[in-house]
């Protein structure tokens, strides 16, 4: 609804309380997050805004929690990034690797009982995690990985792979399926075709499938938790334990980094749309 | 007619399905290194938590001889010697096998007390005589005269059962099989199941509230600024869910700054701040939150596909923009609501991390009633009931998701 001045005053009144509106709930959806990252610079050992905070005294802030993440005493982050990472980058390449071959069958036309199986590959995405949890603490102990790092990789593809499937079907609903029949009929193998000419138009969709495989096996913690032992400890469940015990300052820092991560991991996602949108020929409007 | 053929001299027919054959091998070869792992790692392991949600083999192999004795007793007047020695007999089996600790577990589900009684018993059991079994429990403790706890035991005795899933509908059966209502101060899960069904539905309603106005802005306006609001919308999407509940724990924490806000503004009393965590507020107010991304997605994926000239040709024809906004846009807009209301929905009823950290004893969730049997209570068959309800329910929605969007459109960011 364009607004001129030709519009009757009624209108007028109602775009902006529409334009207030949205306002409020994009307020809504993004400022919580920018709560966690002052307090972080605490100096105090709390985690609510004190009077000499809001007065903006430099002593007020400090980096003492980020500090205490890194060389903290018994330091319990240090071990739970480096598992995250371990975890996240196995579980990443094994759902992108089983996702990314699926999904090519699942775009063939030949393909059949495409929509049951579809269905199978997706309801990772969909079950409660808890019922996942509780399904995968029953069989990993029953195959003797329980508390194993294998055993949380192993969730983890699980987890992961519906995202891989989803974004790379998408990527290749789009795929132009000539440029395949081109390759065969210049004498091109299908695993020569698959290397060069198909792979590099989908990258960018494969990429941004292993980064949601990434991000969900970082972030994932109710499974974990059932199938962590003391020696798995990951960040989303030291996190977990310290907000259910005490919220100190030390879990606002490390939030802040995931934030900073996640702004990393969006405008990596932002690059890899327009670069597939390029490779597919589509202008930006 | 002649046939036409190829160079091989088969019929064309022939070749062209021999090939779309192999076409099919080809691409569902694709497809089943993920399909089998998945079939093995998760399908499998999911049935098997719903058959151990009636499996009751345990008690009835530790006890196996009670268990036949039991099932022939009438369950209306005491028990026969034959059985109070039975059950000894059984007992001391599973005591010298250092099994009774599972036992008095088990049966302890069955009725209350039943832990107390079986541990103070197994410690006398080898000072037993040859007869008089009954005399003896008695003696022993005057809970074993008491019929209620051997008809617990024979309610409990079946070796498959569906006790668990009358049980988390506050349901049980009496020792001659009738369905009646649990105790009225021990039905706690169906208030659990409605409030689950409650939240995730207001959940849902507020989240397509919120949405709607922001994915129709996101649609109208010039790319460049779209582009930018709808990072506002991604990046709470791609941030750590423990992340944001930790802000809603800051924001809404009684010296929290929404208390702060109120309090400075005068509206509540610096004694009197506002409870707003550790209750229902809490886990709803984070929830849609969390939730409303997945909501506006869909809504802007579908809006984005409406040309603004439709509007445009229903005020040239007279409509008020009301008008033409309910006749017109609204209408065109139901799949992107389908999408995000099933899929708010579907994640709602099985959240819980939120309801865990911010919800306390009045804002928790049937998922939480889960995990607590799983690693609280240890009773892993109640949890495996509940979770095939749950589970039940969920793929009833997915299966409506389907049905009405195919599982082809599911798009993420």
């Amino acid at each position: 609804m364009a607004i001129n001045k030709h519009t009757e005053l009624r209108y007028k009144i109602w775009h902006y309380t529409y334009l207030t509106i949205c306002g409020l709930v994009f307020f809504f959806l993004i400022a919580p997050l920018f709560v966690i990252v002052p307090l972080s610079f605490n100096a105090e050992q709390y985690i609510h805004f004190s009077d000499d905070m809001l007065a903006l005294k430099p002593e007020a802030f400090s980096l003492r929690w980020y500090e205490d993440m890194v060389y903290g005493t018994k330091n319990p982050w240090g071990l739970a990034f480096k598992n995250s990472l371990v975890i996240g980058i196995f579980a990443t390449i094994g759902a992108t690797t089983l996702g990314t071959l699926a999904a090519l069958g699942l775009s063939s036309k030949y393909m059949p009982y495409k929509a049951l199986i579809m269905s199978i590959l997706i309801s990772p995405m969909v079950v409660p995690l808890i019922i996942s949890g509780s399904a995968l603490f029953f069989f990993l102990a029953k195959i003797g990985l329980s508390s194993s790092m294998l055993g949380i990789i192993i969730s983890h593809i699980i987890l992961g792979t519906p995202f891989v499937v989803i974004t790379v079907t998408a990527t290749l609903s789009s795929f132009d399926h000539s440029l395949t029949r081109a390759a065969s009929s210049l004498g091109s193998s299908p695993m020569y075709t698959f290397f060069k000419v198909i792979l590099p138009l989908i990258t960018p969709g494969v990429i941004s499938g292993a980064l949601f495989a990434f991000v969900t096996s970082f972030d994932e913690v109710v499974v974990v938790l059932f199938l962590a032992g003391p020696d798995q400890t990951t960040v989303p469940i030291q996190m977990w334990t310290g907000l259910r015990e005490q919220l100190s300052p030390t879990i606002l820092s490390v939030a802040t980094c995931l934030i900073a991560g996640s702004i990393i991991i969006l405008v990596l996602m932002e690059i890899l749309r327009r670069r597939s949108e390029r490779l597919r020929g589509i202008q930006p409007r | 007619m002649s046939k036409i053929l190829t160079t091989e001299g088969l019929p064309l027919e022939k070749s062209l399905k021999k090939v779309e054959q192999k076409n099919k091998f080809r691409a569902f070869l694709l497809v089943l290194p993920l399909l089998l792992f998945l079939i093995v790692a998760y399908v499998w392991p999911i049935l098997n938590l719903l058959t151990r949600s009636v499996d009751n083999r345990l008690i009835s192999d530790l006890l196996p001889q009670t268990a036949i004795a039991l099932a022939n007793w009438e369950g209306n007047e005491m028990p026969s010697e034959d059985i109070y020695k039975t059950f000894y007999l059984d007992l001391n089996e599973a005591h010298k096998q250092k099994l009774s600790g599972k036992v008095s577990t088990r049966l302890n589900y069955a009725k209350n007390g039943f832990k107390s009684l079986i541990n103070k018993t197994r410690r006398k059991l080898k000072n037993f005589e040859d007869e008089n079994y009954k005399d003896q429990f008695i003696d022993l403790n005057k809970k074993w005269g008491d019929i209620e706890y051997w008809q617990a035991m024979k309610v409990a005795m079946p070796k498959y059962t569906i006790d668990k899933y009358l049980g988390s509908v506050d349901l049980e059966k009496n020792y001659s099989g009738e369905i009646i209502q649990k105790p009225e101060k021990r039905r706690i899960h169906r208030t659990l199941w409605y409030r689950t069904f409650y939240v995730a539905l207001g959940v849902t309603i507020c989240c397509l509230l919120l949405a709607y106005p922001i994915a129709h802005l996101l649609s109208t306006l010039p790319l460049r600024y779209s582009n930018l609001l709808l990072i506002c919308v991604l990046l709470p999407f791609w941030t750590s869910l423990l992340v944001r509940t930790s802000s809603w724990m800051i924001l809404l924490q009684q010296q929290g700054v929404l208390n702060d806000i109120l309090v400075y503004f005068k509206i509540v009393g610096d004694k009197s701040r506002l409870e707003l965590m550790y209750n229902m507020t809490g886990t709803f107010v984070a929830m849609t939150q969390i939730l409303l991304p997945f909501m506006v997605l869909p809504l802007y994926s579908v809006m984005k596909t409406i040309p603004p000239s439709l509007m445009r040709a229903g005020s040239s024809l007279g409509g008020t923009p009301f008008h033409s906004f309910r006749k017109i846009y609204f209408p065109l807009t139901y799949p992107g609501i389908g999408a995000g209301s099933l899929l708010v929905f579907i994640l709602a009823i099985g959240y819980y991390i939120t309801p865990a950290l911010v919800g306390g004893a009045s804002g928790t969730l049937i998922s939480n009633r889960i995990a607590y049997h799983m690693k609280e209570t240890l009773d892993w068959s109640m949890a495996s009931a509940m979770g095939t309800m749950l589970l039940i329910s969920v793929l009833v929605l997915y299966w409506l998701y389907n049905k009405i969007l195919g599982i082809d459109n599911i798009k993420l960011g």
